[in-house]
Parts: structure tokens; C-alpha cells; sequence
């Protein structure tokens, strides 16, 4: 393998243009931590086992550590870092806090990120359904029955709203 | 003021959590940072002969190849932390041409990028000779520990006690090793300038890194610096400073630009504790009437060959129960291994199995209802020291979480509670974990604009000690929580124990606590004395345990209470409902303690029903070094837990009189889950994890 390869990549990163000039190998996980400094998403496998990663490519949720940088051409990425707006939190990041759905915190952001997906993706209409499409977000801590309750809590504000 | 110490204050550093802004070991951000990547030996035990790092080398921007044929013999200054083993030393890393366990560290391979350095390191060539590994526990020669926990216990005469006794129970656990899988991975971030070096190191004991690391390399310890504001969890993986951290440090010097080296997950398995493998076995002798006449505990654990790791293994069989004849004998079996270490509830976690497993098998027996049987074995006082205990609630825990489960539903019979195609089953257990205090100190500082700043080289792992230490400040100097700003994780801020064993608030809390009464005197007397204010008030403190461990028993106490369903044909365990009770205390903050409870019995699950570290005992490798294949409890395998704190007012443990529920919330989930099984299938499972090929 020509390791030296790299290749440009656009793409949007929390509504940001970004380009980078990128070794082919490293991904997207890696991008966002080491080159764009958005530490926020976490890297706890590289596997693709943890979740911790999570983040939404054109608004669907993806494992970073399993996508390719050079994949994202043209693609929108949303972080952690992008989901509060003017300062103001997120309902689930307000959630997280209110149902203390954490402990180290360092599961949290991907757990957020997966909790967003779930709610958009209409998993909610039971705990069970949260805890099933939660279970590729692995929380040590053992939070997860606060976490389902943060997204139970969104979900119904949400729909409220509808 | 409103009092905040037991109040639900949110966690208070829930929104740098919640927007990513929390910055773990390996985000620190410097200029000019390489990469580098640890190469693991692939081979139980033998000798390098070669290490080819040419072709590795030749690759864009590899900085270098760092073995034992090109680094200096480190000092190795002696160092023992204390949290390291008594008997036995460290591993030195890269210091000669032995390997001692699979994954051992053999060279680091260092560049511009991660990928660079990732891609180098398949391309160095190793050559070894090797040897057999051996892996004998329980088997194997064993030693008796020392420097701890004794190897050997007794009151009266348990063994004719036990001829005698109208009723036995003799039953065997084992319990698989076991790994912490904190989500955040070891990392470190090194740097020197000349003679000074700074690490961004994931740790629970910031002032011992700085310490082992200025011991390693031979430096003035005033010279090395620990920064670690947040652990992305640890469970006691991170209270020793393993050899990878030395390793940042070396490739820093070595390449002469800061170093950041995280770990893959694999080499989490070969190189960082784990709970050891134990073999127990337990003998009861008792009346019919269920009180216990003979109790015989034997535990060997397995340590590796260069240190001899010990805990409490059978500490709680010695004052948990009323009994008159009490033999324990705790031993090790030395394996080509790394080193095992604390993993939450350490000891106490795999002792209590054992013990609350054989209660369930006793009070089966002799047809005793298991609550009722804890009941009528209830001590005095603690009967292996004849000393009273300062607080003990466990009846009170029992009777409250028979009643939350609804225990009267449970049936004597197993398989007798059936819904559809799940047998139903009910367990309970005890819970236990020493009350630890040790000397720490705390800085406060209360400045001219009326804030305070607490500082204290604590460690936040997840517990909530940035929370709990601000409540504490805030009642004590009479502040809102907005003005308090606590900053822990620093090895430069005032020494405290180790962030693990439960000790930080009994510990630490003690500390702010009277570093804040320090401060406030010295505010009263500046005011008093009519001196200009405007200059900032600095008070440290160290608050030292009294001689009160010498007249009371100091132990936490709880109950477990587990309802499980296995399906009739396919063996699968599913949990119905857990709940937890327990005294440990005052409790400072009943959201945060509420959050930690159900993260023990989490912990607890895991144990039970999903978690060992499959090692191939060929060569020593690990075959499920990975998050796929070594389970944890995931979202869907956990319903809501109910764990409820007892009112506990004790006096005697320390000036806020807090216990520690971190521990203690992980002990007596396996048993207390292992008996429901029971109950549900009459089956025993006496070998962790139960899994469903056990119970078909
Ligand atoms: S880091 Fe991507 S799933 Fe674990
Ligand atoms: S909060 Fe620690 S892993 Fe989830």
C-alpha cells in the first residue's frame, strides 16, 4: 500500500465548509479529533463496538470510527459540537442534564447523538424501542436507564409539539 | 443559606459533558504533537531475538522505532504508590529482551500522524524464542499473600464445628477474571522541557503519576506534572500508573517533541489490571433453626509472577454473619500474566458471591426463607475484632427491599412462579464495603469578589465529586453553587488518597470541609481585626482519620433484591426488576448517589450474566480483547432499577458522615441474581457468568 496517499476532502461540519487535505486511511473519527479539533465525539474501540463515536452524516447516524474521512465527500456532519444553537442546549442535551443520564460522561455525546437519531427515527413509542435503538451506545457507568428516560422525555415534548 | 449537602444539585459539570467541551486525557491540543502506537508482544513468555524496524522506518514520517536495543536503562527509582503491590515490583518497560505475559509492551513506533504510526507499526519485524506460559489457578503452587489481608483466619474451631454441625453446606464458585472497560481509553499525552515534564494522563491518582513518573526517570518530583481534570470512567483500571504512561514519556524525550500515545482497546486486555480469576470455596455448618455454628471461606486468586496483587477477598465472611467458629485462608497462584488490580468493589465483589451464594444454598437446606435466615444470623457486633460497629443497617436494608420487590410473592419451591414460557425467580443477597478514610488535604481560596475556589489533586471518575465537593463548600462558606469553582485532577494541587475504594468524600470531603471552616475563621478575623479586605484568603487544611477505626467496625451495608425470568427451553436470563438498599450514610447528593447505585448494579449484571476474559492458555493471548466479543450489559439488557438510600446517621466514620456507595453498589448483584436463577430453575450456577448454555 502507498501509505504517503492523500486526497482532498470537502465537506460541511456543523453547517461549516471544511476542507481538508487528508491520508486516505484516516477517518472520519480521526478527522474531527485530531485535525479539526472536535474532541467532542469520542473515540472508545475504533471498532465500531461502543458508539462512542456516533455523529450524523446527512442527518442519519453513523459510527465515525467505521467511516472513512474521504467517504464524507460532500457530505453534512453534525457533532456535539453543532446540535446547541446560539448558545442555547439542545432539549436532549437539557435532558441528559436534568435526568443526570450520565456519569464520566465520556459515552455521553455519542449516547446524545443516538438519542437525536432515535427520536427522528420514531423508535420512542416505547421504552423498549429506546433501549433497543440505544444498545450500540455501551455506557460503562451504567446510565442507561436515566438516558432512556432523557430521550423518553424529548420524544414526548416533540410529539407534543407536532 | 439553604443547606445544598443533601440536596439533588445537578451535576455540575453536566453541561461541559453534555456540549463535548469536557476535555479527556487524550484532547489536550499542543503544537508540534507526534503519535505513538505501542507494539505488543506477540508470544506468553520468552525472549526477543530481533527487532527489524527498517522497512518501518523507510515509512513517511516515522520519527522513530523504540525498543530495548536504542532506548537508556531507565532509574527505576524505587516507587511504591499505594496502590501498587507490597510484595514485587513494576514492570520496566523496554528495559531488556524478556517478555513476561502476551501483549507485553516491546517497542513503540512513533510519527507525524497516528496513521503513519498505526500503518509502521505492522512493518516492524519481531522475531521471538518462546516458551510455554503456564496458567494454573486454582491448581497451581500458591503462596501465601502478604503485606495485607491475611493468608490465614480463625475463631474457634471451624473444622469440628463443622464435623458436628446438624446441617452443611460445602460448595465451589469460580469467577472468571474480569476487565474494567472504562469507554474512555488509557491515554497519554507527554512533554518535556529539559529536565521538566508534563503529562496529560488519564489517572485516579493524579499525585502518583507525577511520583512513579519522577521516580522512573530519575527526576525531582517538584519537576513532573499531572494534568487530568476529567476520567472518562476507570472502575480502579486507572489508580496504578501502567507502563504506557512511562512509554508517552520515553518517546517524548526520545523524539524530542511531545507524545501522544492512546491505547487500542485490544491492549486494555494485556497491560492495565483486571479482577483476577478466583476459586473459592465455602462451608457452612448450621442449627435448624438456621443459626450459624461454622463458617470455612478458602479464596485463591491468581497474580502475576513479578508482584503479588491482594484484596479483600474474604473480608466480609469474618464479620458479616453471627458466627462462633470462622476459618478463612486466602492464597495466590503466580501465572505468566501482567499484573491484576482493583476493580470496583475489589475483593468484595467475588468474596460476597461466594458467601451469598451458599447462604441461598443454606437456607434452601433448611427451609428457611433467605431473608429470614440473614435475619437470624445477624451480629452483635463485629465478632472478628469484638468491636461494635459504627452503623449497620442491613436489617433494616432487607426488611425495606422485601418489601419494594414484593418477596412475598417468591415461592420456597424453584420453578413453582411461571409466566407462559419465562420461569420466574426471586434472589436476594447482602451487601458489604468498608468505610475507608485516609489523610488529604484541600486548598480554598476565597477571593475579593466574593467566590470561592476549592483546590484538591482529587479525581472525578464519574462519581460527582466536582458536585459534591461544591455542596460541601457552599454550606460550609455560605455560598450558591455559582460561586464555588472546584478544581481537582492536577498532581501541583494538595495530596489525597487514590479516587477509588469509596474514600474520596470520607476522604476528601473531610478535607474541604476544614479547609472551608479554616477560611472562614480567617475571614471572621480579618473582619474583626478591621484589616483592608481585597487580598484573596487562602486556607489548607488535612484532615486526618481519628483513632475511631480502632473502636468501631466501619463498614457500609446493603440489599439486593433480584426478580429474574428464564425462558423454559432456551436457558435465557432476562432481568424483570433489581432492586437495591442501602445504608451508607448521609447521603450528599441523592441524584448523583441514586445515579452511582444504578451504575453498580449495572456493574452487577455484567458480572452475573455476561462478562469473562477468554484466555487461550496455549500461548496467553486473549482471545475476546475486544468490546464485541467480551460482553457488557448494553441499553436493552437493563430495566429500571429501584435503589433507595436508608436514613444512616453515623457519627463515628467522619466529620460528614458519608460511607461510599461506589463499592458497595456492585456487591451482592451476581448472588442476589444467581439465586433468583435459582429459584426460577433449581439450577445452581456456581461458575460466573451464567449464560444460557449452563442452564440447559
Ligand atoms: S469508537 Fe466507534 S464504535 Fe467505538
Ligand atoms: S457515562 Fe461513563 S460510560 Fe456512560
Amino acid at each position: 500500500m502507498d501509505s504517503a496517499t492523500t486526497s482532498q476532502v470537502q465537506l460541511t461540519v456543523n453547517g461549516k465548509p471544511v476542507t481538508l487535505e487528508l491520508d486516505t486511511r484516516t477517518s472520519l473519527l480521526d478527522m474531527l479529533r485530531e485535525h479539526l479539533g472536535l474532541t467532542g465525539t469520542k473515540k472508545g474501540c475504533n471498532q465500531g463496538a461502543c458508539g462512542a463515536c456516533t455523529v450524523l452524516v446527512n442527518n442519519r447516524s453513523v459510527n465515525a470510527c467505521l467511516t472513512l474521512a474521504a467517504m464524507c465527500q460532500g457530505a453534512s456532519v453534525t457533532t456535539i459540537e453543532g446540535i446547541s444553537e446560539n448558545g442555547r442546549l439542545h432539549p436532549l442535551q437539557e435532558a441528559f442534564i436534568r435526568h443526570d443520564a450520565m456519569q464520566c460522561g465520556y459515552c455521553t455525546p455519542g449516547q446524545i447523538m443516538s438519542g437525536i437519531a432515535c427520536i427522528q427515527a420514531g423508535e420512542t413509542y416505547s421504552a423498549h424501542a429506546v433501549r433497543e435503538f440505544m444498545s450500540g451506545n455501551l455506557c460503562r457507568c451504567g446510565a442507561y436507564q436515566n438516558i432512556v428516560a432523557a430521550v423518553l422525555e424529548v420524544a414526548e415534548q416533540a410529539g407534543g409539539r407536532r | 443559606m439553604s443547606r445544598l449537602i443533601g440536596e439533588p444539585l445537578p451535576r455540575v459539570d453536566a453541561p461541559l459533558k453534555v456540549t463535548g467541551r469536557a476535555t479527556y486525557a487524550a484532547e489536550h491540543r499542543l503544537p508540534d504533537l507526534a503519535h505513538a502506537v505501542i507494539i505488543s508482544a506477540a508470544v506468553g513468555k520468552g525472549r526477543i531475538l530481533e527487532i527489524d524496524s527498517r522497512r518501518a522506518l523507510g515509512e513517511p514520517g516515522v520519527l522513530a522505532v523504540i525498543s530495548h536495543l536504542n532506548t537508556a536503562r531507565l532509574p527505576y527509582r524505587p516507587h511504591k504508590g499505594w496502590i501498587d503491590p507490597t510484595v514485587g515490583e513494576r514492570l520496566h518497560v523496554l528495559q531488556d529482551d524478556f517478555v513476561r505475559h502476551w501483549g507485553q509492551p516491546v517497542a513503540v513506533v512513533v510519527a507525524e500522524t497516528l496513521e503513519q504510526a498505526e500503518h509502521a507499526s505492522h512493518l516492524v519485524g519481531i522475531r521471538y524464542e518462546a516458551e510455554a506460559p503456564s496458567f494454573t489457578v486454582p491448581d497451581g503452587e500458591s503462596i501465601e499473600p502478604q503485606g495485607g489481608y491475611p493468608a490465614n483466619y480463625s475463631r474457634g474451631d471451624a473444622d469440628q464445628a463443622l464435623a458436628t454441625a446438624e446441617h452443611r453446606v460445602d460448595c465451589t464458585y469460580l469467577i472468571p477474571r474480569e476487565n474494567h472497560n472504562p469507554i474512555e481509553p488509557h491515554a497519554t499525552i507527554a512533554q518535556w522541557d529539559g529536565q521538566r515534564l508534563t503529562v496529560w494522563d488519564k489517572t485516579q491518582f493524579p499525585t502518583n503519576v507525577a511520583e512513579e513518573l519522577a521516580a522512573v526517570f530519575g527526576l525531582e518530583r517538584a519537576n513532573v506534572h499531572l494534568i487530568c481534570p476529567f476520567v472518562g470512567g476507570a472502575f480502579g483500571t486507572s489508580l496504578r500508573t501502567w507502563p504506557h504512561t512511562t512509554l508517552a514519556a520515553l518517546a517524548a524525550r526520545h523524539v524530542g517533541r511531545p507524545v501522544k500515545l492512546v491505547l487500542t482497546r485490544k491492549q486494555m486486555y494485556f497491560g492495565t489490571g483486571y479482577r483476577p480469576e478466583t476459586w473459592q470455596r465455602v462451608r457452612l455448618g448450621a442449627h435448624s433453626t438456621g443459626e450459624l455454628t461454622a463458617l470455612k471461606h478458602e479464596g485463591i486468586a491468581e497474580t502475576s509472577r513479578y508482584e503479588h496483587y491482594i484484596e479483600g477477598l474474604l473480608n466480609a465472611p469474618r464479620f458479616m454473619y453471627s458466627c462462633p467458629h470462622v476459618t478463612t485462608s486466602y492464597r495466590l497462584v503466580p501465572q505468566d500474566v501482567h499484573t491484576p488490580t482493583y476493580m470496583r468493589a475489589p475483593g468484595a465483589a467475588s468474596g460476597m458471591f461466594a458467601l451469598e451464594c451458599a447462604m441461598d444454598e443454606l437456607a434452601h437446606e433448611l427451609r428457611i426463607d433467605p431473608v429470614e435466615l440473614r435475619l437470624r444470623n445477624e451480629p452483635k457486633i463485629d465478632e472478628s475484632r469484638n468491636v461494635p460497629f459504627s452503623s449497620r443497617s442491613l436489617v433494616q436494608c432487607l426488611r425495606t427491599g422485601a418489601e419494594r420487590i414484593r418477596w412475598h410473592r417468591r415461592r420456597a419451591e424453584p420453578g413453582a412462579l411461571r409466566e407462559g414460557h419465562w420461569l420466574v425467580g426471586l434472589g436476594v443477597a447482602s451487601a458489604t464495603y468498608h468505610t475507608l478514610r485516609n489523610t488529604a488535604s484541600a486548598r480554598v481560596r476565597l477571593r475579593p469578589d466574593g467566590t470561592a475556589v476549592i483546590e484538591t489533586a482529587a479525581a472525578d471518575m464519574g462519581p460527582g465529586t466536582y458536585t459534591s465537593l461544591t455542596q460541601i463548600a457552599c454550606d460550609e462558606l455560605g455560598l450558591p453553587p455559582e460561586k464555588v469553582q472546584v478544581v481537582i485532577g492536577d498532581s501541583n494541587l494538595p495530596r489525597v488518597p487514590p479516587h477509588g475504594g469509596s474514600q474520596t468524600l470520607s476522604s476528601v470531603g473531610s478535607a474541604v470541609l476544614a479547609a472551608c471552616l479554616a477560611a472562614r475563621s480567617a475571614r471572621q478575623e480579618r473582619a474583626h481585626s478591621g484589616a483592608i479586605a481585597g487580598s484573596e484568603i487562602v486556607a489548607t487544611e488535612t484532615s486526618q482519620p481519628g483513632d475511631a477505626t480502632k473502636r468501631y467496625s466501619m463498614h457500609a451495608f446493603g440489599a439486593v433484591f433480584a426478580e429474574v425470568m428464564v425462558d423454559v427451553d432456551l436457558g435465557i436470563v432476562r432481568l424483570a426488576h433489581m432492586v437495591g438498599v442501602y445504608a451508607a450514610g448521609r447521603i450528599v447528593n441523592p441524584r448523583l448517589a441514586h445515579s452511582q447505585a444504578i451504575g453498580g448494579m449495572v456493574g452487577g449484571v455484567g458480572m452475573a450474566l455476561l462478562e469473562e476474559t477468554h484466555i487461550d492458555r496455549r500461548d496467553g493471548r486473549i482471545t475476546n480483547a475486544n468490546l464485541a466479543e467480551y460482553l457488557v450489559p448494553t441499553n436493552a439488557d437493563i430495566p429500571v432499577f429501584d435503589a433507595v438510600f436508608l436514613d444512616e446517621h453515623d457519627p463515628h466514620v467522619n466529620p460528614l458522615g458519608v460511607k461510599g456507595i461506589g463499592e458497595l453498589s456492585y456487591v451482592g448483584v451476581a448472588a442476589a441474581i444467581a439465586n433468583a436463577v435459582f429459584n426460577a430453575t433449581g439450577k445452581r450456577i456456581r461458575d460466573l457468568p451464567i449464560t444460557l448454555e449452563k442452564l440447559l
